[in-house]
């Protein structure tokens, strides 16, 4: 399975990498922002995406909608700081198929990944 | 600021260094600053726009730092990039968390991040600008909040 990881912090984007290769997932993509994810996007196809929603350049949630145009089955989890209820329940109805906030634990992520998938990686 | 705002800033902090470390943060009495300000090595700032205007910032040291990176990698030392991005993503946490209680109304920038102590800090913060002291393990750092 590919993965692409999406968040302008470095520290996040390695800590969830490390995370996901802990759970065997080999293919793994990083970008610092939604551009840049929607550019590996188009070349790699991941199935499944970790997605901030605060970046710069264009935020996780208009990433999510545009990455979805290219491939409705994807399968994206929002994982960001922004705790209030509001924000998952927008993130949910722009088709977000998961929601995590942080700081996160590193079950929190396996579950949602396994959840999400239906644990096939 | 009122004092139950400041309040879900103290709670988001405790929480978060419990939720990522297991051990909660202690956290010291307010205090005011009007001009001046304080800064350790590494710091995370946030502008906030919406509801309430400012910034707040989370300053500390590089060990503290370090120490946070390796809880979250699983090792000791880890590269100079990563303890210096660790400032600017504990500070977005921490604003980020606050939206439970303000709401979503209360935006929040991507984080800025500082080396040092540059002069130019105080200009995005409104004061008065209260300082939280936060105890972790044997290090100190500190929240800053500055919003009208």
């Amino acid at each position: 399975m590919k993965m692409l990881i999406v968040d302008d912090s470095f520290v996040i984007r390695k800590t969830i990498e490390k995370y996901a290769i802990d759970l065997g997932i080999k293919d793994i993509y990083t970008a610092p922002n939604g551009r840049e994810a929607i550019r590996i996007f188009g070349q790699e196809s991941p199935s499944l995406v970790t997605m901030d929603i605060t970046m710069p350049e264009m935020d996780g949630i208009e990433c999510l909608e545009e990455l979805l145009k290219l491939d409705p089955s994807a399968k994206i989890i929002i994982i960001t700081a922004l705790k209030d209820s509001a924000t998952g329940l927008l993130a949910l109805k722009k088709g977000a198929s998961g929601f995590i906030s942080k700081p996160f634990t590193p079950e929190q992520i396996r579950d949602e990944i396994i959840s999400v998938t239906g644990g096939n990686i | 600021m009122k004092e139950q705002e400041l309040k879900y800033f103290i709670d988001v902090v405790v929480n978060y260094f419990r939720d990522i470390s297991g051990e909660p943060s202690e956290m010291g009495i307010p205090f005011i600053k009007e001009k001046n300000t304080i800064l350790l090595d590494y710091t995370g700032l946030i502008g906030i726009s919406g509801t309430k205007k400012g910034a707040i910032y989370l300053t500390a040291s590089r060990e503290m730092l370090s120490e946070i990176t390796t809880i979250l990698l699983g090792y000791e030392n880890p590269e100079e990039e990563l303890v210096v991005d660790m400032a600017g993503e504990i500070a977005n946490t921490i604003a980020g968390n606050v939206r439970e209680n303000f709401g979503a109304s209360f935006m929040i920038s991507v984080p800025i991040i500082l080396k040092g102590c540059p002069e130019d800090v105080i200009i995005r913060m409104i004061p008065p600008i209260f300082i939280i002291p936060i105890k972790w393990r044997n290090h100190s750092a500190f929240l800053a909040v500055g919003l009208e």
